[in-house]
């Protein structure tokens, strides 16, 4: 199987020391990755190379075309309807019926027509994702989507994320600074730190993973250990 | 709809800060009535020194003499033709602004260069009192429409042009990556994300030009009018007639305020996606 994303020794720095040190990456189609990393360790810096935002040198460079992003923040156009916000990103195709469904996918059907700054916080980003997947991707790049939102919300939002990924089956990177949310979701977790990834963990654990089980929770103290968080103060 | 609610919604809060509260209705009538008593008192308090011989008729003609002056001319026909022309100078004037303006302010609130080539020599002309290039106009132009129009366009181009080039410089840069990982292009963002994102500025732009172009009007059209408006006024100067300018100052007036109220109506409706118009 080829992989839709393969980065060889990615280099990106602001004058200053490298964000980015040689990062070396490589993600299946269909995978569902985390990347955890301080603040400061650049993650963002990362995805915003991978979303086409930025442009670092590197020896080897393949990302999809087809990709989308969705933000800490929901950016959406606040003069566009729901729907036109979420029609906005298709390219051929019935764009209104497509983003209806995409909407009704995020549960949203009932504020098609609703202003984007009357929406929750949670609803903003439920449009922001429906946004993001109608235009079917290859590779969904999620940057601290849930970082924002209130933590009942954020588990429902971690539901939803995970039954979207199950049907639409696009590649997942997810930056995260939340140990949990990346153990919970991802097939694989990346730690990075100054710029360079520090470990690769595999979670092989069937869903739905519970936080406090001997499984999961070997991998978070040992994920927070990584990160320099002691496990008796996490 | 949703405005008036909105607005009642604001009175309701304010009034339960200070005054006890009352029936909005009732309260909102007796508010416009004290408001309303002292204009009245002006107008009789003129009236009356008009007819006791006070207030000379060369100085200020009476109210009265106004309403009936003003019904002369309606009736005549000279008003209306007045207006129609005075109207097109302004719809001129103010339709080159706009699409200047506009041009511009894209041009350069869209790159650094047309910035850099545009903004300066903006900025200079704009500290030039413009009412004061009437003589260069009448130099340039002759004493036909072209100097009036002229006058109109200069002065309602620079608000339209500052206000549109600060809104698009001050639109959310989010938005615009936003748009790029959207694949919207350079066209599509602008269509969808920088025109609609500086359209509130832009309107406050052409509601402060549109004042500004019904001043240039008046003042362009003082020189040489051969018809319009200001054509009424020279001429009721010559034969001393104070109440129909009194009339032309009020349809001038008038008329700034249907246009105003015109772009209100534009901005109630585009702007439509905020939670709260404030008008």
């Amino acid at each position: 199987m080829t992989n839709i994303v393969d980065i060889k020794q990615l280099h990106r720095s602001f004058g200053g020391p490298a964000v980015l040190d040689g990062i070396d990456l490589k993600i299946a189609p269909g995978e569902f990755v985390a990347l955890l990393g301080r603040s400061g360790s650049g993650k963002s810096t990362l995805l915003r190379v991978l979303s086409g935002l930025d442009t670092a040198p590197a020896q080897k460079l393949v990302i999809p075309q087809r990709r989308s992003v969705v933000f800490q923040e929901p950016r959406l156009l606040p003069w566009k309807t729901v729907i036109e916000n979420t029609a906005l990103g298709v390219r051929g195709g019935d764009a209104q019926s497509l983003a209806r469904q995409a909407l009704a996918d995020v549960g949203l059907a009932h504020r098609l027509d609703a202003w984007p700054l009357t929406l929750s916080g949670g609803e903003a980003q439920r449009a922001a994702l429906a946004r993001a997947l109608v235009r079917e991707p290859e590779l969904l790049l999620l940057d601290e989507p849930f970082a924002a939102l209130d933590a009942l919300t954020r588990i429902k939002m971690h539901g939803l994320v995970f039954d979207l990924w199950r049907k639409h089956h696009p590649a997942v990177l997810l930056v995260t600074h939340d140990v949990w949310e990346a153990v919970a979701l991802a097939d694989r977790i990346l730690v990075l730190d100054r710029g360079r990834f520090i470990r690769e963990i595999r979670v092989d654990i069937d869903h739905p993973r519970r936080r406090g089980d001997p499984q999961t929770s070997s991998i978070e103290t040992e994920l927070l250990g990584e990160l320099g968080v002691e496990p008796s103060h996490a | 709809m949703a405005d008036s609610t909105i607005a009642d919604q604001d009175l309701a809060h304010d009034e339960a800060g200070g005054s006890p509260p009352a029936r909005p209705g009732s309260g909102r009538l007796m508010r416009f009535a004290v408001r309303l008593a002292s204009p009245v008192a002006i107008i009789v308090l003129w009236q009356v020194a008009s007819m006791t011989g006070l207030l000379s008729p060369r100085i200020l003609a009476a109210p009265s003499e106004i309403v009936a002056a003003a019904s002369k001319l309606i009736a005549s026909g000279e008003l209306l033709t007045g207006l129609v022309v005075s109207f097109l100078r302004v719809l001129a004037g103010f339709s080159i602004a706009l699409i200047v303006g506009v041009l511009l302010a894209l041009v350069s609130g869209l790159s650094r260069l047309g910035e850099s080539v545009i903004d300066p020599p903006i900025q200079m002309l704009k500290a030039m009192p413009f009412l004061g290039l009437l003589p260069l106009f009448i130099l340039w132009f002759g004493i036909g429409e072209a100097p009036k129009i002229g006058l109109v366009a200069f002065g309602a181009v620079f608000p339209i042009y500052l206000t549109l080039h600060g809104g698009i410089r001050g639109i959310d840069k989010k938005l615009i990556e936003a748009g790029r990982t959207l694949e919207l292009g350079t066209l599509g963002i602008v269509r969808h994300i920088v025109i609609p994102g500086a359209l509130p500025s832009l309107l406050v732009g052409i509601r402060y030009g549109l004042s500004v172009a019904w001043l240039s009007l008046v003042v362009g059209e003082q020189i040489n009018a051969s018809s319009g408006i200001g054509y009424i006024i020279t001429y009721a100067r010559d034969f001393l007639q104070t109440d129909i300018i009194v009339v032309c100052l009020l349809v001038y007036a008038i008329m700034g305020l249907l246009t105003d109220g015109l772009v209100r109506v534009i901005e109630a409706y585009t702007l439509r996606w905020r939670p709260q118009v404030i008008t």
